[in-house]
């Protein structure tokens, strides 16, 4: 059995097709009565269990199940509503639905469903098995052996089963969630916070509109961020490593007192460095006092006030979050680039700046392009700094986004100070495809795409 | 003669070259250490709202005092004891998370492993704020987002998703050789004693970076943890409090507090992230490498 298995990775030589077509009655059975097949062949103690998980799933889908399913396409249509009741002399309110909820559940009840499918696969599949190898007169697995194999053959089993629940349950069901919102008109916009309905592609047209004034900020919005990203990302990145590089030639003395000095910037909390920058950097703060002391200012420079300003403070302010780990990760790669290309250089006659254009870089960028990749998803995503630094602000009059927020300050924002969750999601969504798009080009183009297992 | 003059031209253009960078590098890292020399001197101040100057005018060790005492608006000692208990739960999950889906994405091979790897890479495109509105909701379907309940919500919402930080650990186990798993095998090993008592005890940097990384998680996240405990000052931790603390109502009276709490906290992540530098080097430069 497992020489043919190797031959062919992962395929299972009791494949559902099989099952279907050539099983005997007891693998027939199965299919409606989940476990038979396993119980008539002495697995008692799985086939209870997949007996158990099927009455398990047809109660829940009577109890709610079905309800939430026939819920999902109107997403509730009564309003709560208020009675008077004539004997108490009072007013009552009646419970109206729900949407989001209803949602919800839809979306949960769905997710079962799904499982219930693979469970039942692999029901069919185990019943087969049992069958076959009892018909050639083979060995059954007792259930000892079975949890043997899931020590040994099958560990990837066990050892995923709940990371996986738990990615499934905190990661893939709220994305779904709340990528469903953006085809609703889930926002206080229209008063929709308790019922709302399903409105197809109307939010994205919304925000991809020029004329809309949603649109003209989700255009504003994502031009920064993207120039944003890219300064952050390569600013950092070129600084980070010539003072990698100045650190680490052979004239500097105490390395370490220096490395240790800018990694203590990092070592703090990012919302305790960034929250006293922000002190430092208003109006009466440290910076525009000790400027003013010095006398090189007569009034306050608006570093956080002025959108301009702003946009440059933040950038800036990244540097000083942002080059300490850029030091910290290039300076081991750093040591690896080959001294002869450096020798062959200097005999050339190259000073350091046409060795670090020439040499240093196309050979750090050409091994460094997926870190890069990370860094610049990590910077779009970048909530803390600006979140903590500006909040986002200037804010112009009646707007809904600052001059200095990015897409993800942004849906922040959008969802839990302003309430407009669809138009949220749409910006989450649309995140994702500008980001996907801009590391698949990038992948791509890279050797470590070509041949990610060469490395192993 | 003439060598000898062009020696010493040199060791002079040496020397002023050293001496450059040694000052370039003394004023960055002034300007690297001010924000904290300023906020550990505030802390220190006596006066409670935000000063200008970098030196205070009086010093005096109320704030630390008033910290841990004055638990009328912002009780900090019970703050301290959920972010601990938080830290320690969510660092025996998540290590444990992160280390068995390393394990199976380097050395295990299945069907749907690959598939996993990619799902992964495009759950970490999209923005983690997006689904927190809707994280909340499921914690309130499933009865999490009331009283002493919030702290395992915490626990899980920082947990969970661990599973999906597999890269630096992956990495690191590829570099163990396969020779060794095999060796054992021929000696009549399971996978899984294969995985406790062959790659487990070699892999102690990257155990200590995963477990140091994942205890830091709740002292340094505010988002979440505002999300998830709404109006229930009971259960905040540490960064909701010190966040609350620079609120307008709040500023003048207990921003030297903030710089305490901030300086309090900062000292155990800074040595902690100091200690495991060495580690996060090795397995990132690791991990590029392959």
């Amino acid at each position: 059995m497992f020489g043919i298995s190797k031959k062919k990775e992962f395929e299972n030589p009791y494949s559902l097709l099989d099952a279907v077509t050539k099983g005997g009655i007891s693998t027939k059975l199965s299919m409606v009565v989940m476990g038979l097949g396993n119980i008539m062949h002495g697995q008692i103690v799985k086939g209870l269990a997949f007996l158990a998980t099927e009455i398990a799933f047809i109660w829940f889908m009577i109890q709610s199940g079905i309800n939430c399913l026939y819920m999902l396409p109107s997403l509730g249509t009564n309003a709560q509503q208020k009675v008077y009741n004539e004997e108490l002399g009072i007013y009552e309110y009646i419970q109206g639905d729900n949407s989001l909820l209803i949602l919800l559940y839809g979306v949960a009840t769905i997710f079962l469903i799904i499982g219930m499918i693979f469970m039942w696969m692999s029901a069919v599949k185990s019943a087969y098995k049992t069958e076959t190898l009892a018909k050639r007169g083979k060995h059954v697995n007792n259930l000892h052996e079975d949890l043997k194999e899931l020590l040994n053959e099958r560990l990837h089993c066990s050892l995923l089963t709940l990371p996986v629940l738990g990615v499934l349950i905190f990661n893939i069901l709220p994305l779904i969630f709340m990528i469903c919102m953006a085809f609703t008109n889930y926002s206080k916009e229209g008063k929709h916070l308790v019922l709302f309905d399903w409105v197809g592609l109307t939010n994205f047209a919304k925000v991809l509109n020029f004329q809309d004034s949603i649109g003209q900020e989700f255009w504003s919005v994502l031009g920064w961020t993207l120039i944003w990203a890219v300064f952050a990302t390569f600013l950092n990145y070129v600084l980070g490593m010539i003072l990698a590089i100045v650190i680490n030639r052979d004239g500097t003395r105490l390395k370490g007192l220096w490395r240790f000095c800018f990694v203590l910037s990092i070592a703090i909390p990012q919302f305790v460095s960034l929250l006293v920058v922000r002190t430092m950097l208003k109006d009466s703060g440290f910076i525009n006092n000790l400027l003013s002391q010095l006398g090189l200012i007569t009034k306050p420079l608006p570093f956080l006030t002025n959108a301009t300003w702003a946009r440059v403070t933040v950038i800036i302010a990244n540097l000083w979050i942002g080059i300490p780990y850029t030091m910290m990760q290039v300076t081991g790669i750093l040591q690896n680039i080959p001294a002869e290309l450096y020798e062959a250089a200097k005999v050339d006659g190259a000073n350091a700046f046409v060795t670090f254009f020439k040499i240093t870089l196309p050979y750090m960028l050409f091994v460094t392009t997926p870190y890069l990749i990370t860094t610049f998803t990590g910077n779009v995503n970048n909530f803390n700094v600006i979140f903590l630094l500006t909040g986002g602000a200037p804010v112009p009059v009646g707007a809904t986004a600052g001059k200095t927020d990015l897409l993800v300050t942004w849906l922040y924002k959008l969802t839990v100070d302003q309430q407009y969750y669809n138009i949220g999601a749409v910006i989450g969504i649309l995140t994702f495809v500008v980001l996907a798009i801009v590391s698949l080009v990038t992948y791509r183009n890279t050797g470590s795409y070509k041949n990610e297992e060469g490395f192993q | 003669m003439n060598k000898k003059e062009m020696t010493s031209s040199m060791k002079t253009r040496k020397l002023i070259t050293n001496i450059i960078v040694h000052v370039c590098l003394t004023l960055l890292s002034l300007i690297w250490l001010v924000p904290i020399a300023w906020v550990v001197m505030q802390s220190f101040s006596g006066t409670m709202a935000p000063t200008s100057d970098l030196i205070p005018k009086s010093w005096s060790l109320n704030n630390y005092i008033k910290l841990f005492t004055d638990t009328s608006i912002f009780n900090f000692p019970k703050m301290f004891k959920n972010t601990f208990i938080i830290a320690v739960f969510t660092c025996l999950i998540s290590t444990f998370f992160a280390l068995s889906v390393s394990y199976c994405m380097s050395r295990l091979r299945f069907k749907m492993r690959k598939k996993y790897m990619n799902i992964a890479m495009i759950l970490g495109l999209f923005p983690g704020f997006m689904s927190m509105v809707a994280v909340y909701y499921i914690l309130k379907a499933i009865g999490l987002s009331e009283g002493a309940m919030i702290r395992v919500a915490l626990v899980l919402v920082y947990s969970a998703s661990s599973g999906l930080s597999f890269y630096i650990a992956k990495g690191f186990f590829d570099t163990i050789p396969k020779s060794l798993d095999e060796a054992a095998y021929l000696d009549g090993c399971t996978k899984f004693q294969v995985f406790t008592k062959v790659t487990i005890p070699l892999s102690k940097p990257i155990i200590v970076y995963t477990v140091l990384t994942s205890f830091m998680g709740p002292w340094l996240d505010f988002i979440f943890a505002k999300v998830i405990c709404r109006a229930n000052a009971e259960y905040y931790t540490v960064a909701i409090g010190l966040w609350n603390m620079l609120e307008k109502e709040y500023l003048n009276s207990w921003y030297s507090c903030f710089a305490a709490g901030a300086v309090v906290i900062s000292i155990p992540i800074a040595i902690l992230f100091i200690f495991m530098q060495r580690y996060y080097t090795e397995g990132l430069s690791g991990a590029v490498k392959g």
